[in-house]
């Protein structure tokens, strides 16, 4: 596979490491030309010196061949011009760029790019999940779309405690499809009953994240879900 | 009519103050409150402190609702991005980001957002008042697509023409 990885940071330099010794074909575009020349000296000469968001660069440096785009830079608008320019003007296929504001994860994905890792989001999904205010957790944003998994962490005075799986009315397009119960993963059918120190995983669109905090967690309770 | 302008540089303060004398409604971003400094004293819009591409803070400036919204801060990708944000997320109809990259500045016209090319009309107008021949690219390009239309696939050598083509005759008429 051919990537073109824009952006020679900290992730893109070990990014290209990574994708080199796993045999994948890597072009990193950096603009720094001192950096340029490090990584080089460092990894070998798939390093072009250039301003990734150009749209000749971009071209010299062979995207209209690449599979996937990984726009890595430390600006998200950035990576949003790269992924875009990208798509629509060299119809890559894949498009992968990195954010560090959670809510432009939201406008990237509306605007085409097709995967978006934030590792803002990550952290602060890690530190949520040592918290047990926050019952709705975002465990991952799939793909395509604007699906997310989401975890609902069930609690004295939920709504959906003592109910079954089946008697639960979810939101269009949005569906509970596991239970965390001590430590094991049970396929959620629709007669388990759910119990207090559940986790439940539902997949579903964002929007529906009112009705599911309202289902699973109970409208008194203060989460996450009540800020967005 | 409201007018939001995100980045108070000198083009930015200059639109803004000619925009407030002329009795529009302006709302003026940037990032620095300094740039506020351009601004003359009798201006009477609004000036925020803010990041023009972050969609809360357009709102809390109010930015919603306005009629026109223009991206002229220094960064290309900045006024790409504040301006899809306008187009997609405020519905604001009639968006200008001055990008100064001509290859971005062609694309981005036909992924929806009208943009200025500072470098074409710099170079086309010394180039003009010298009276030789002129870059054939058009500086200022009107928005011809959405990206949600896009992508019609053009390879980008076709693409530049064809936005040169659509230019040139637009100044002919």
């Amino acid at each position: 596979m051919f990537v073109l990885v824009v952006g020679g940071g900290k992730v893109g330099y070990y990014l290209a490491k990574e994708l080199i010794e796993s045999a994948h074909e890597v072009v990193l575009m950096e603009k720094d030309r001192a950096r340029a020349d490090q990584i080089a000296d460092e990894i070998g000469s798939i390093v072009v010196a250039h301003d990734g968001c150009e749209g000749k660069y971009l071209g010299e440096a062979g995207c209209a061949r690449a599979d996937i785009v990984a726009a890595v830079t430390g600006d998200d608008e950035d990576n949003l011009v790269i992924c875009q320019m990208a798509k629509h003007h060299f119809d890559v296929k894949r498009t992968i760029a990195r954010v560090n504001n959670p809510k432009n994860e939201a406008l990237f994905r509306h605007l085409g790019v097709d995967e978006i890792i934030s590792p803002t989001r990550m952290i602060l999904g890690s530190i949520e999940q040592d918290i047990p205010v926050h019952e709705l957790l975002h465990l991952a944003a799939l793909g395509e779309g604007e699906l997310e998994i989401i975890e609902a962490h069930l609690q004295d005075g939920s709504p959906a405690i003592g109910r079954t799986a089946g008697d639960i009315a979810m939101p269009e397009g949005c569906s509970l499809f596991a239970v965390v119960r001590g430590g094991v993963a049970i396929p959620l059918r629709p007669d388990v009953t759910l119990q207090v120190g559940d986790k439940v995983i539902a997949i579903g669109p964002t929007e529906c994240e009112t009705m599911l905090h309202a289902q699973l967690i109970g409208d008194g309770a203060e989460g996450i879900a009540a800020g967005i | 009519m409201k007018i939001v302008i995100v980045g108070c540089g000198r083009v930015g303060s200059a639109l803004a103050e000619s925009y407030d004398a002329g009795g529009h409604d302006v709302v003026v971003l940037d990032l620095s409150t300094r740039a506020f400094d351009r601004l003359p004293g009798e201006f009477r819009g609004s000036a925020v402190r803010g990041d023009g591409t972050d969609e809360d803070t357009l709102r809390r400036a109010g930015a919603e609702g306005a009629d026109i919204f223009l991206a002229l801060t220094e960064g290309d990708n900045r006024n790409v991005m504040a301006a899809q944000v306008a187009t997609e997320k405020l519905a604001i109809e009639r968006v200008v980001a001055k990008i100064n990259d001509p290859v971005r500045a062609a694309a981005y016209a036909e992924l929806g957002i009208a943009t200025v090319c500072r470098t074409t009309m710099l170079a086309d107008a010394i180039s003009g008042f010298l009276g030789l021949a002129l870059s054939g690219v058009p500086s200022v390009i009107a928005a011809t697509g959405s990206h949600h239309d896009a992508p019609d696939h053009l390879p980008i050598g076709d693409r530049g023409a064809a936005a040169a083509a659509a230019g040139s005759a637009g100044r002919e008429a």
